[in-house]
């Protein structure tokens, strides 16, 4: 397996879709191959930095306003159509 | 001896049963799918528009046309994946009246040959976040993802960040699998190598920067020109 080819599978590969045949040879190849050894380890904790980095909570606070503000609008909407909203 | 007991219900059940009740114009069911799910839209409307104002608005406009249109929702998919499909949809729209210069659109075709192999091959340390606080890594991490083109950022953030999965991401973004699969490869490539600026190994202070072999290092960032799509 050339870097290429590790690259094209490496999403498969992380999302554990791929067939054994090609996750061993994949593995066999990241066992020598330094570069795609970093790239996927890298790449792996990107996804998980991302997961569990909390980005773009909503306070509750907010979330209590805007649900009272959807709810609002869908009555208004069942009330008197879609004009209305 | 009495039949099995049901199973406790799931939460597709739950949420089937709750959009049942909801067409059947009981809104505090439709209330439930809010608070269920507010959090995810919230998430997705600002990783697309990546502006806080707006993401509220696609909260409520997303919410309220999932509301109007509840009656022509098939119960084939998941409900879910019909909301964030609603949402990005907004949001998308959102980013087109502010950005009208540039085209945003999330079916371009994007170049899936060997110019997204990574040109960084620096590693990083061994608990990179660990490096900043709380807020810089927010700060990091936001600036980073901002830095993709929509179509990346938003597959990438469906797929990886909310956990749908390659076929739910798909049917929400009317994409194929191949498509979502290629871009999802190139979102996480070009991450990973900005990210790399920030938790990269460092020697003395400095960050370390190992320069790429041969094979390694035609590549650019993966980003082809691409520029935002």
């Amino acid at each position: 397996m050339k870097c290429s080819e590790f690259l094209h599978e490496l999403t498969n590969y992380l999302d554990g879709v791929l067939d054994e045949p090609t996750k061993v040879e994949l593995e066999n190849h990241l066992s020598w191959c330094h570069n795609c050894y970093v790239v996927c380890d890298t790449t792996k904790k990107t996804i998980e930095i991302y997961r569990d980095s909390q980005l773009y909570e909503l306070p509750e606070n907010l979330r209590t306003r805007l649900r009272s503000a959807i709810m609002a609008k869908c009555q208004q909407y069942k009330k008197r159509g879609p004009e209305s909203v | 001896m009495g039949a099995i007991q049901n199973k406790l219900e799931g939460p597709v059940t739950d949420e089937l049963t709750l959009v049942q009740a909801a067409k059947k114009g009981d809104d505090s069911a439709f209330e439930e799918l809010v608070r269920r799910y507010d959090r995810n839209v919230f998430r997705i409307a600002q990783h697309i528009t990546q502006n806080r104002e707006d993401a509220e608005d696609v909260v409520q406009e997303a919410f309220l046309k999932a509301y109007s249109n509840l009656a022509k929702f098939q119960e084939q998919s998941k409900f879910y994946t019909w909301l964030v499909r609603i949402a990005v949809n907004e949001a998308l729209m959102k980013l087109r009246r502010k950005k009208p210069e540039r085209t945003v659109s999330l079916d371009e075709d994007i170049k899936t040959e060997d110019d997204s192999l990574p040109r960084e091959i620096a590693d990083w340390s061994p608990n990179p976040e660990q490096q900043y606080t709380q807020a810089e890594l927010r700060e990091i991490l936001s600036k980073t993802i901002q830095g993709l083109p929509p179509g990346f950022r938003t597959v990438f953030v469906l797929r990886d960040v909310e956990g749908l999965s390659t076929e739910e991401t798909a049917a929400a973004l009317e994409l194929s699998v191949p498509a979502v699969k290629s871009r999802l490869l190139r979102a996480r490539l070009q991450l990973r190598e900005r990210l790399g600026r920030f938790f990269q190994k460092r020697e003395n202070g400095h960050a370390k920067s190992e320069h790429a072999n041969s094979e390694h290092g035609n590549g650019g960032d993966g980003n082809g020109g691409d520029g935002e799509q």
